[in-house]
């Protein structure tokens, strides 16, 4: 009992005293933090659909788009036609009412997971009966449009859904009224730790979510279908409706991760959702373990800090080595210009050496060492002859 | 309605279409003909297309990273001069691709070959995006200007209808290239090796088929394609940039879907359509949706045919179940 909870209790306990130790360091760490956990949550909505039910989403980016602007839609003064406020945070300074929509960040974040889950159902639903890799190309189709559509969506028969490249701004900060604390009464940018204890709520909560999922009917159901599609449905499982489950949960965590990043960067804008996100949270979803999830978690971490870490320090380093050696093109050389390159050989090396990740998931690991083509396709799908 | 008004301009634009359609056309083949052999979506094969207009590129302006190797060629070269330069950079520009696509397959494709499905997409990908980053750091992440070679002069003396010297340029290499493979797919030792690959791999290894050596063929051809493709768009549109190979893979994937896949006819077919309805949506809907019809095409054309207009599942024309 004590050893099996030792290992979680320990981490959550460190993640909940970082604040109070970034404090004390003054290391000012704690944005990098919340942008690290606002991935570890698009990485563990991922990992139901690739990891548990072995979907490739390759649009993943759509749903955390869609819960961005969900998130501006609905607490930001964008719809200047209407004037409606709920439990939010936002006042005029005037005493007028308000133009626009302002609900709660609260609120918000529950509408997002609704309205992301109903547009993982709609896309979901007739595409879900394909094979493993048409499906990829039709996630990735829709993660290619929505970002589009955000883009022109200034001028739909003339009028302003999404404001085009400018986006929207000056979305309004969640709070907690009737709480003794300033800070949490309004988030504010100068003290980030209600922030940081906001996502990483979210964030066990999906944890908590994926555990108690991977063990119950409809987590078994998931690795059926994964592991022989026509088997599960001889023995009763219908594998669309167990897919779609799969597929909403997923979109449901995208969501709920884009309304909470709308919130904290306050400006969103259709350029940030490219497809090198999706790739980015994929590939933090294989680099860690598919189906893992203390590995997914630690994908995040890992790759976000190559991300934000390594690759700056790198280029620092290469730097002085260049000056050092006299070297113009070392000094030169702009190191962020590989992160393809790095993201691309990190996919390909990963596969070919080390397929089940980091830390894999035992179930995972067997089934793509299997050499033996003939027992079925360990990703969804039959045998490849 | 607006094509009723104006007859001239729609046909003017499906001409248009119909010359972007052949540039489609010719990477869809090669996304057409690897998947009809190992049934993968080979998704670096879009990247090898922007390889191959810059392989073009760096021919026709003569310089290798700086380094001057010829005097480039430009608009205000003699015509014979034209002439060998754009044959000089088809040329290097299929070499390259071709070798490039075989390479890719023997790196990140032939040891995941009884691995599953989705681990080969995903190692694709991989090599996506490494050779988008080649690209980046070749040309850097602006457009690049390709050289004005072809006259952009109108060939019909009506002057209300336009077809330029540029899209009889691309439909005359196309027609023959086409012409090639299927003489080679149909008649030739290898072009019959490849379609018995692509209907049973063992059996085809049983009766003495280097199997090997056929899927790396076939990654030749479609890499050769992708090459020739990727010079004539930089000539046609006069720009190219580092991730080109993204949207004009997709396009051409989305024509190989829409083909059916695994048909070389479908693909050819699919590609001439999906650049007539991406003229037809610049015209008449407006350049920034294009891309946006596409990918619904794209979508709706997986959901409610899978197997496309022409598709039977068989791979290389003639072949079986």
């Amino acid at each position: 009992m004590l050893r099996r909870y030792a290992l979680p209790a320990s981490l959550i306990a460190a993640a909940l005293v970082l604040p109070f130790v970034d404090r004390a360091l003054g290391t000012d760490f704690l944005f990098t933090a919340i942008v690290v956990a606002v991935f570890v949550l698009l990485a563990l909505g991922l990992n139901i659909v690739v990891g548990f039910a072995g979907l490739l989403d390759l649009g993943f980016v759509a749903f955390y788009a869609l819960g961005a602007y969900v998130c501006g839609w609905l607490a930001s003064t964008h719809f200047r036609q209407v004037s409606f406020s709920l439990g939010s945070t936002a006042r005029s300074l005037t005493g007028e009412p308000l133009p626009g929509i302002h609900i709660s960040f609260w609120l918000i974040l529950i509408i997002a997971a609704a309205f992301t889950a109903l547009c993982g159902v709609i896309i979901g639903a007739p595409t879900l009966r394909l094979r493993g890799d048409y499906l990829a190309i039709v996630t990735l189709g829709f993660g290619e449009i929505i970002p589009r559509f955000f883009l022109n969506g200034d001028n739909l028969f003339g009028f302003n859904l999404t404001n085009g490249t400018i986006g929207i701004k000056a979305i309004d900060a969640p709070g907690i009224p009737f709480v003794p604390f300033e800070s949490w009464q309004r988030f504010s940018q100068l003290d980030l730790s209600p922030w940081y204890y906001t996502i990483l709520a979210l964030v066990l909560l999906t944890v908590f979510v994926n555990v108690r999922l991977q063990n119950s009917r409809l987590g078994r159901a998931w690795i059926s279908v994964r592991e022989d599609e026509t088997a599960a449905a001889a023995m009763g499982i219908n594998p669309v409706t167990t897919k779609l489950w799969a597929y909403a949960l997923g979109a449901v965590f995208g969501g709920i991760a884009g309304a909470f990043y709308g919130a904290f960067i306050k400006n969103i804008f259709p350029t940030s959702f490219s497809f090198s996100i999706s790739i980015l949270i994929l590939c933090m979803v294989i680099l860690g373990g598919m189906g893992n999830i203390y590995g997914v978690i630690l994908g995040a971490i890992v790759l976000q800090a190559i991300n934000r870490y390594l690759l700056p320090q790198l280029n620092d380093l290469v730097h002085a080595l260049g000056d050092a050696l006299g070297s113009e093109a070392l000094s030169q050389a702009d190191i962020p210009k590989y992160n393809f390159l790095l993201f691309g050989l990190l996919l390909v090396l990963v596969m070919l050496l080390r397929p089940e990740g980091l830390i894999p998931n035992r179930q995972r690991a067997e089934e793509l060492h299997d050499e033996d083509p003939s027992t079925g396709d360990a990703m969804g799908g039959p045998a490849r002859a | 309605m607006q094509a009723a008004r104006d007859p001239a301009q729609f046909l003017s634009q499906l001409l248009i279409g119909i010359t972007n359609g052949s540039i489609i056309a010719l990477i869809a083949l090669g996304y057409t003909l690897v998947y009809g052999i190992i049934e993968l979506i080979n998704f670096a094969h879009g990247d090898n297309f922007m390889i191959g207009s810059f392989v073009g590129l760096t021919v026709l302006s003569g310089t290798f990273f700086g380094i001057g190797l010829f005097a480039p060629i430009t608009d205000e070269s003699g015509l014979l001069l034209k002439a060998l330069g754009v044959g000089m950079a088809m040329l290097a520009a299929m070499a390259v691709c071709g070798l490039l696509g075989v390479g890719i397959e023997r790196v990140a494709y032939k040891p995941l070959r009884n691995s599953p499905r989705l681990a080969v997409l995903i190692t694709a990908i991989g090599m996506s995006f490494i050779l988008q980053n080649v690209g980046l750091l070749w040309k850097g992440p602006a457009q690049v200007p390709f050289p004005d070679l072809i006259s952009g002069a109108n060939l019909l003396d009506s002057g209300e209808i336009v077809f330029r010297y540029k899209d009889l340029f691309v439909i005359a290499v196309t027609v023959p290239l086409l012409l090639a493979l299927s003489y080679f797919v149909q008649n030739t030792k290898q072009g019959k090796a490849m379609r018995a690959v692509a209907q049973d791999k063992e059996a085809a290894a049983m009766v003495g088929i280097d199997v090997d050596r056929t899927i790396s063929v076939t990654f030749l051809l479609g890499g050769m394609l992708a090459g020739a493709s990727g010079v004539m768009y930089g000539l046609f549109n006069g720009i190219t940039v580092f991730n080109v190979g993204f949207t004009q893979g997709l396009f051409a994937f989305t024509a190989a879907v829409l083909g059916g896949i695994g048909n070389l006819t479908g693909a050819v077919v699919g590609g001439i359509l999906i650049g007539v309805i991406a003229a037809m949506s610049d015209q008449y809907i407006g350049v920034r949706w294009t891309e946006i019809m596409i990918f619904a095409v794209l979508i709706l054309v997986i959901v409610f045919r899978p197997r496309g207009l022409l598709g039977d599942r068989s791979a290389v024309q003639g072949g079986g179940e």
